[in-house]
């Protein structure tokens, strides 16, 4: 867990130029970090590329303007993280 | 080239499904409106245009890689490179490739090139959704038609086939 949340939070750092220390694990990423949904598709590709997994962008997306899910589920970085480990157990079963 | 129309792509040289690449050939126009005004005396194609050639042979590759299923809006150009003037009658040679095809985007890398010169490069993202409406499609399919894009059906295992590769979906 602390080594995807480091991971995600220097690429956010990097790519949408937040201050790294301003970044924890309760930060929700658009409410908090201000990110919109265009520097999310670059972070996306980042976490994609650096993990080898595939967000699944769309399907969040339906789930939150559904009613079906909270933003907080999956932009709070720590969810995001828990949901990016997720993806990893899962493509290595 | 129909500039007016933003018709880019002329004709579809190469399609690789396997290895998710496009070759496309892109004559500038003799004459344009455009150049008398880009400029006087000395025309040159907007450099914007030479985005927009590698951006519409991303989305060309992102369609036919998706059989049409999803539209491609271009998103954002990174690493954005004009290398020289590219002028009337030259021929652009773009080569697009998938970088990673992402849910609800795909990261592409696009080159430009005249009589083998580089001319242009840029890493284009484009964000994918299901079509806004049917005639777009129709449209999008037309164009494929009208710049020969191989639209044979993916191989199928075990047996011979002219198109290569196999069709991904998001």
């Amino acid at each position: 867990m602390s080594t995807t949340f480091e991971t995600v939070a220097n690429i956010i750092a990097e790519t949408c130029d937040i201050p790294r220390e301003n970044i924890t694990p309760e930060s929700h990423a658009i409410d908090d970090l201000g990110i919109d949904s265009l520097d999310f598709l670059d972070i996306a590709f980042a976490i994609d590329k650096a993990f080898g997994i595939k967000l699944p962008l769309e399907s969040w997306t339906q789930e939150v303007n559904e009613g079906k899910a909270t933003t907080e589920q999956y932009f709070v970085l720590k969810n995001l993280c828990a949901r990016i480990d997720e993806l990893i157990a899962a493509k290595t079963a | 080239m129909r500039l007016e129309y933003f018709q880019m792509i002329d004709k579809v040289l190469t399609l690789d499904l396997e290895a998710r690449t496009l070759k496309t050939a892109n004559i500038v126009p003799d004459e344009s409106p455009i150049f008398e005004g880009h400029f006087p005396g000395h025309p040159l194609l907007p450099g914007v245009l030479l985005f927009e050639i590698m951006a519409q042979s991303c989305g060309m590759l992102l369609l036919r890689l998706h059989n049409y299923d999803r539209m491609a809006f271009l998103a954002s150009v990174d690493k954005g490179k004009l290398r020289t003037f590219v002028t009337p009658g030259q021929v652009i040679e773009v080569d697009a490739r998938m970088e990673h095809d992402g849910s609800g985007y795909a990261r592409l890398k696009a080159e430009g090139r005249v009589e083998g010169k580089l001319v242009c490069n840029a890493d284009i993202t484009l964000k994918t959704m299901p079509f806004p409406a049917p005639e777009l499609r129709g449209y999008l399919l037309s164009t494929a038609e009208r710049i020969g894009m191989p639209m044979e059906p993916p191989a199928v295992a075990g047996a011979a086939s002219a198109c290569s590769g196999t069709l991904s979906h998001v």
